[in-house]
């Protein structure tokens, strides 16, 4: 209903943003906002560039070697190629990675290490805030009988809710998913999805997906990207309804990618 | 026919495998059996807590406490210098360097292991020993510590390949996921990588220091050789493997100096073993744990 009026003041703003990596054009002049509070999930063939879109907004991109860019990315109207600590700004976007990777510590302590890097450092304090995440990614209730175990003793499913617990616990304003299933069955599925969902109260969520039906399960708007370039976005149940692109048409019946 | 040359060959691998544990034995039984003669003339306290290593006196006395010791000095004094810059180099080249650089050093880390143990014994006694010598005004440059410098570079190799693969080997994901969280380079490489890959940097310390305790020309050539109870690193000292090389020339086959030295080769024999042994241990452990 709210078809990109302008006076909506997007949480996350791109403007024409492009990313090299060394002579590679991956990204091509995207231009989109992500609102606040919704789910916008971005779909798209491999090197699509949706990845690579997204971790744009945490600034994992500067992990990688030769990297250049052009174009703007704003977080509520601040330059997030200008953040000044880098550190700041992913305190602010979380993300959770494509294959869980819980580290190599207890459940408790994987929750509990973003707020000690931050200088959280009384028990009392950690231990709230470690069950309010647990609660918060729906896995509070599977493991509260044993925080004290390896994060690697939990199942797939319960490693990756871990993970957006971990996430959750710096208190981000913005969460992305990196594929967040893609190693998951259809159960642990449904349990993440579900987390998903609640947390659209609090915060702002972009999701990268392979599976389209998670986009258009979870998403209340679907960008579809190819080739490095934008090509639909627009609210969910239109894109998979009626697309207004043949390219996105034809990836959504399979015809390609 | 076919049946026939996958039995040949299967029957051909099995033989090389068994080959390099059948030599390790022999080697062992031989040791033994030229070695333990001399506890017909010196009981086991005596050979490894005496004092005094005097084989071509009357009557002989072979106390390896001294040379023990000084193999102790020099291992300990090299690990001391290449553990930390083993491992900082490794880190570096992994995870620090851009990708040209890290290239050139780990090529250039990997060609010390080309240069022979004479020519850095050559180079340690040349010029290292008299800079070791004004630098700390002693008497003389040949101390334990000039040992331990060029030991440590000459584990160096071993620690910083192994170490390097250990990290590298560390899924990038985890890296990934605590830059993610807010975490600075150091942090995760200090509390996310380091810990992955600890089973694989223990395995290279430990197989940097074998090396260490096993290596004998370079050692020879820069300790200075003296049989004494070393106090201090900047004594000269001789080494277990220094003993071995420098007296088996002069020695009567079957005399119990003979016996001596082959004693001292069983006991070098077992602490290498149980420093790979152990190292093999953690690399496993290390492997069940993780997923």
């Amino acid at each position: 209903m709210v078809a990109a009026q302008p006076d909506i003041r997007p949480k996350i703003r791109s403007e024409e943003w492009s990313v090299w990596y060394g002579e590679r054009q991956v990204l091509r002049s995207v231009t989109l906002g992500v609102r606040a509070n919704e789910i916008l999930s971005i779909i798209g063939p491999a090197n699509s560039g949706k990845t690579t879109f997204l971790r744009s907004l945490n600034r994992l991109i500067d992990v990688a070697r030769g990297v250049r860019t052009s174009g703007r990315l704003y977080l509520d109207e601040e330059d997030i190629r200008e953040a000044r600590e880098v550190e700041a700004l992913r305190k602010r976007v979380g993300m959770v990675l494509a294959l869980p990777a819980p580290l190599n510590l207890s459940v408790f302590e994987n929750v509990a290490y973003g707020p000690r890097r931050h200088h959280i450092g009384e028990r009392a304090r950690l231990e709230e805030i470690v069950e309010k995440s647990l609660r918060a990614a729906y896995l509070w209730d599977e493991v509260k009988d044993r925080l004290h175990v390896s994060g690697f003793a939990l199942s797939g499913g319960q490693q990756q809710r871990l993970c957006i617990a971990r996430t959750l616990a710096v208190e981000p304003e913005v969460i992305l998913f990196d594929e967040p299933c893609s190693g998951l069955d259809p159960i642990s599925t449904a349990r993440v999805e579900e987390a998903m969902i609640g947390l659209k109260k609090k915060y702002t969520q972009v999701l990268v997906t392979n599976n389209n039906m998670q986009a258009a399960r979870v998403g209340d708007r679907t960008a579809f990207f190819l080739m490095g370039e934008l090509i639909e976005l627009g609210e969910t149940r239109a894109i998979f309804t009626a697309p207004k692109n043949q390219k996105t048409e034809g990836y959504l019946s399979g015809r390609f990618g | 026919m076919n049946r026939w040359s996958e039995r040949m060959i299967e029957a051909a691998i099995r033989f090389s495998g068994f080959v390099s544990i059948a030599f390790v034995v022999m080697i062992f039984l031989f040791l033994l059996t030229e070695g333990h003669a001399l506890f017909r003339v010196t009981g086991l306290t005596d050979f490894l807590l005496g004092r005094n290593w005097h084989p071509i006196s009357t009557p002989p006395q072979f106390g390896i406490l001294p040379l023990l010791l000084g193999s102790l000095a020099v291992t300990a004094g090299a690990s001391m210098m290449a553990v930390p810059l083993g491992i900082g180099t490794a880190v570096f080249i992994a995870e620090v360097a851009p990708k040209r650089l890290a290239g050139i050093l780990k090529v250039g880390v990997e060609l010390i292991a080309a240069i022979p143990s004479v020519v850095i014994g050559f180079v340690g006694m040349v010029l290292v020993a008299p800079v070791v010598r004004e630098f700390f005004s002693l008497p003389v440059g040949l101390t334990a510590f000039t040992g331990s410098l060029m030991l440590a570079l000459m584990s160096m190799p071993t620690m910083v390949s192994i170490a390097e693969d250990a990290i590298h080997a560390v899924p990038r994901q985890y890296k990934e996921a605590a830059l993610a969280m807010g975490a600075t380079r150091w942090q995760a490489i200090y509390r996310v990588i380091l810990p992955a890959a600890r089973p694989g940097i223990l395995a290279a310390v430990m197989l940097g220091i074998g090396r260490v305790v096993g290596e004998t020309m370079a050692v020879m050539m820069c300790t200075g050789g003296a049989v004494a109870i070393p106090s201090t690193l900047l004594q000269p000292v001789r080494t277990m493997t220094a003993t071995i090389a420098a007296e088996m020339g002069e020695t009567v086959r079957g005399s119990p100096h003979y016996n001596a030295l082959f004693a001292i080769g069983i006991v070098l024999f077992l602490i290498t073993l149980i420093i790979n042994v152990t190292a093999d241990l953690v690399i496993h452990r290390g492997r069940r744990d993780s997923p």
